[in-house]
This record gives structure tokens, sequence and C-alpha cells, in this order.
């Protein structure tokens, strides 16, 4: 049946057209145009990344004197080891810091806001939840300024808690959403029984409320963690010295100096990657719906 | 917290379906049981009125300041809005950012759309091919950025790779030319992302309308329009409004990819706020360009809401 879904069928308006009507079911045969349109798509995904691994492999002769396209005539690691020996260890360390120290509070408070605000009622309650809707809409970068100003104010310039708290508060809202809906849909009678066996709201959270939120709450944590170790911007603003950079931007800089020397400066780009490919293939499954947020649900 | 315990329960009526957390409790449910639920979402409020609500606060009230990020702060009036309202740059990344929304919408979205529905084929190939299709979220930014930068060039790159001349552009030297590396390395960033939305959606479809338009016999295309993109209309929304509010985030990418050059041919609104803020040290204009950044956004959000009707805030992970 899936094959009918074809993608590029409608690239092609012609084919109904061919298709006698009476084919029925025989549509499900191969779909060509869209077989054919998934591999070029293919294509413009892979080069590129098939392009960042070979050339990281290859000697700056190699880079100069090859097709670039070419696999390296003779591979070499020496890029790698000149990334490393550039304190990326450091860096991955911080990115690791940065990336603990968010998604770990972030995700207490955003769970316990909502069950509360699932379980509770009152116009505080109602309020809150609707400041933290409007939240979604903010974008963090229009704000970057006053969080600057407030981190100079706290001492906290230049600092991995400089870049960790403006990170948990930009978690909470699309947290607290897709929590919140989880728990919506708990049945009203798990709760009841855990009232009747005299257990206290407080119980009811840990007990009751946490285990079944377990997929909501991986979810959550994927799509905050890769935001945190992928961003850019609060690094940029917030720190500057170099001990204290995360991986994105010790790419940006590592590139700027060694601007001369592409293999080593796409090693990076490798190196800096490969966490996240190994969590991807030990859990693919649920890194994408991480990823989505439950968008895609 | 042992009083809460004893209080009666909050009968609830609409658990499942509830979009808003109303649901009346018993009158006499009581306030100890609110009061106790109240203290759980301090922390998280705390947090976000610190480090969100008030900076909002706080950036408007900087527009009508001076500041140069180091020293003291002093009140400047309307200057600053006079200043940006003046300034040809803001106009020109108003327009860049305007542009760049409105193409990268036109061109993400039939391309996920299609890659949607293709990946959430059955057949063994197709779910191979979304295996691949999906390695660009891993990647950070910046990391895209400057695998592109050294892809693009023109000596080195893809173009001498495939022998194709025509490839062998300046891509990121000539302002015509600049605009349009940064729409497709975003497509490029992005696409995968919302494929995996359509892809979700498409999935959620049932079958037997499927079966049911064959019998009548709809081919492929007819079936695609008539019955995949009418389902999908609330994934195509949430998309949408992912995609337009998130274009005004393109922060990153573009910083690393052209710096907002050449010239300012690629400076679009965030990049303006940085570069006024951070580099020229106005942090006055640079807040006044900031509220813009917010209002548009906020207006888009309300925007795309409207169109959507109610669904956006339902219950997204129904059968997660």
């Amino acid at each position: 049946m899936a094959s009918v879904l074809s993608k590029a069928a409608t690239a092609e308006p012609a084919r109904t057209r061919r298709t006698p009507r009476r084919a029925g079911l025989r549509l499900r045969r191969f779909n060509v145009p869209a077989g054919v349109a998934g591999w070029l798509w293919l294509a413009v995904i892979i080069i590129p990344i098939y392009y960042v691994v070979i050339t990281s492999l290859k000697t700056q002769a190699g880079y100069f004197g090859q097709n670039p396209l070419a696999v390296p005539a003779s591979p070499t690691l020496e890029n790698y080891k000149m990334v490393l020996a550039a304190d990326f260890a450091r860096y991955f360390v911080n990115s690791a810091l940065i990336t603990v120290g968010t998604v770990v509070p972030s995700l207490a408070f955003s769970f316990m806001a909502s069950f509360a605000i699932v379980r509770g009622s009152g116009r505080f309650l109602k309020s809150v939840n609707a400041l933290f809707l409007m939240g979604l809409a903010i974008p963090l970068q229009a704000v970057i300024i006053p969080i600057y100003l407030m981190i100079i104010k706290m001492h906290l310039y230049d600092s991995l808690l400089a870049i960790i708290l403006p990170s948990i508060a930009f978690a909470i809202p699309l947290s607290v959403l897709i929590m919140a809906n989880f728990i919506r849909d708990v049945p009203n009678e798990l709760f009841e029984s855990m009232r009747l066996d005299g257990c206290s709201e407080w119980q009811t959270l840990w007990r009751l409320a946490l285990p079944l939120a377990k997929p909501a709450i991986v979810t959550v944590a994927i799509y905050n963690g890769l935001g945190v170790w992928n961003g850019f911007l609060l690094p940029l603003i917030l720190t500057q010295s170099p001990e204290l950079r995360v991986l994105p931007l010790a790419l940006w800089t590592f590139q700027g100096e060694y601007s001369v020397n592409i293999p080593a400066v796409l090693a990076s780009v490798v190196l800096t990657t490969l966490p996240i490919l190994v969590l991807y293939i030990v859990g693919r499954r649920q890194l994408l719906s991480g990823l989505t947020a439950g968008f895609s649900k | 917290m042992a009083a809460v315990a004893t209080a009666p329960p909050a009968r609830r009526g609409a658990t499942k379906a509830g979009r808003t957390p109303q649901a009346g409790p018993s009158p006499q449910a009581g306030k100890g049981k609110n009061g106790a639920l109240a203290w759980l979402v301090i922390p998280a409020l705390v947090f976000f009125v610190g480090f969100a609500v008030l900076p909002l606060i706080g950036v408007l009230v900087l527009s009508f300041t001076n500041w140069d990020g180091i020293g003291a702060i002093s009140p400047a009036g309307l200057a600053n809005w006079f200043s940006i309202f003046s300034d040809p740059l803001m106009y020109n990344a108003l327009w860049l950012t305007f542009v760049i929304m409105v193409v990268s919408w036109l061109v993400q979205t039939p391309i996920s759309l299609l890659l949607g529905t293709f990946t959430a084929g059955s057949q063994k190939y197709r779910a191979v091919l979304a295996v691949l299709y999906f390695l660009p979220l891993l990647l950070s930014s910046a990391a895209i950025a400057i695998a592109y930068k050294a892809l693009l060039d023109p000596n080195f790159g893809l173009a001498e790779g495939l022998r194709l001349p025509f490839l062998a552009q300046d891509w990121l030297g000539l302002p015509e030319l600049a605009l349009g590396v940064v729409i497709f390395v975003i497509a490029w960033q992005f696409v995968p992302f919302h494929t995996l939305i359509y892809q979700g959606g498409v999935r959620q479809i049932p079958k037997s309308l499927y079966e049911a338009a064959e019998i009548d016999g709809a081919g492929r295309v007819k079936q695609f329009f008539f019955i995949t993109v009418p389902q999908l209309k609330y994934t195509i929304i949430t998309s949408s409004t992912l995609m337009v509010v998130g274009s005004l985030t393109y922060f990153d990418l573009v910083f690393v990819l052209t710096g907002g050059g050449p010239g300012n041919s690629t400076r679009i609104l965030a990049l303006d706020m940085y570069l006024k803020g951070f580099k020229a040290n106005l942090m006055g204009p640079a807040s006044a360009v900031a509220v813009i950044l917010v209002a548009i956004g906020l207006a888009l959000a309300l925007l795309l809401q409207r169109i959507g009707g109610k669904d956006n805030s339902g219950s997204q992970l129904e059968g997660l």
C-alpha cells in the first residue's frame, strides 16, 4: 500500500493518465519516479558528508593535489591528532558539563511543574501554564542582551554556569508542554487509587507519574540535550576564555585559526559529531522521536 | 504535605481529552491541594521568569537607553528608535529576513512533505534511505556552515570534484549568490527535521482511506493530493509554524557561514542585532532591533495559531 504514497509521482502527472482505471491494486508495483527522486535526494545529503569525511583523512598535499571527491591516496589520522592536540578533549568535557547541567535540572523542574499544572486547578496554575505557552514564542536571540547584562551583574560572566542558567529557562516551556500532555493521558483511576492508598500528591508524583512519563522524559531530555550540545549563541556571548569553549564554539575558532588547513578543520567537524553519531547508531528511534519532541505524533 | 493526602480528590472530568488544565475539582477539594501543587511549579517559574520573562521586559527597557556593553547605562529616550528606523541596514535586514523566511518555506515544505510521504512507505530501501536522510540532524549549525565553506570552494570543493565548471562560482563572495547559498544550506539542515514530522503525520493516516480510493480508481497522484495532503492539514500547520518562527533564529548558521557578508547581503535581523550590540557596542539600538524580532515572532506565532485553529496545543503525544 505504501508504494502509493509516492513521492515523485507528483513530478510526473502523466503517470496516472497512463495507468488504466481498472488497474486497481496493480498500483502496488514499484514507484519508479519516487525511487529516482529518493536516490537523488540521498546524493544531496550524502555528498557533503562524504566530502567532509574523506577530506579529513587527507594530507595537505592530498587536499591540493587530488580530485576533491576521490578517496585519499594515503589516508592519515594526523589531522585528528592535531585537533585533539588543540584541546578538544577539554571542549568535549565542557560541552558535556553544560548539557548535563542543563538537562537534569530542567527535566526535574519541568516535570514537577507539568504535574502540578495537570493535577491542580485554580487561577495561579492556569496563568503559569499560559505564561509557559507564551514562552514558546520567545526567541533566545531576542533577549540575549539583557541576559548578558544580568550575567555580568551576577558576576557569572565567562563561566559555564552562565550558559547553563539561561539554557534551563529556555528548555522549560516546551518540556512542560510535552510532559503535561503526557501526564494528562494517564487514566484518572490510577491517580484515584494512589489517593485511596493514602499517598500525598508528592508521593503520587514520584511513584506514579514519574515511571509512567518515562517516554516523554526521554523525548524531552534528548531534544533539550541536543539543543544545548549544539548551541552556539550563549557560549559565544557569555564566555571568552579559551579553556571554557564548548564544541561548536571551538569549531568556529579552530576554523578561524587554521583556515589554511582545511583537512584539519574538517577533522574537527567529524570529531565533534562522533558522539551524536554513536547515539544515532545505538538508539536511532529514540533519538529521532526526541528530535521532533513529539511534533510528529 | 501529609495534610494534602487527606484532602478530597479533585474530580477531573476531561482528563483524557483535556487541552487546558481546568477541569474543576469539587468545591471542597480545597486550597490545601492546590497550595501544595503550586509549590511544585515554583522552581520552573523562577527560572523562566528570571531568564526569559524579565529579559523580555529588559530588552524593551534597554531599547530606551544608551549602553556600550561595559560602562554605565543611561536613558536615551526615543533616540535609539529614531536611529534604527532611519537606518538602511535595519530595513535591509528586515527584508532579508522576510525573503529567507518566505523562500525557505516555499523550498522546504514541498520537499519535506514529499520526503515524509516517501519515507513513511513500508519498502525496505526507503527505510534504509531514511536512516541516511536524517544524518544532517546530528550536526551543529557551526559544523554544517564550516563543512559548506569547504565544499563551496571553487578550486578544492564540489565543483572540482564533479568537474562541473558552472559550480565553480565564488559562492560566498558574490552578494547575489551568497543569499541563495544561505537558503540552500538552511534547507539542507532543516528539511530532515520536517521530513521527520511529516513522516509521523503520514503514518497516522488510516490505511482504509487509501484502500477506498484505490477501489475508486484513484492513482498515486490523486491519492497524494486528495488524501495525503488534506489529512496532513494539522501537520502542515505545525511544521510551517516551526519553520516560519524558526527562520527568525538562523543566526548560528549565517554567522559562521557568511558573517553577514559579502557586504551586508546576508545580514539578517538577528545578525544585525548581534553586530550592532556586540561588535559596534551599541546595545541600545541593538535592543530596539531585538524588540522588533520579538514582535515579529509573537505576531507570526499568533497568526499561524489562528489559521491552525485550536489544534496546536493539543495532545500531540497521543499514542506515543
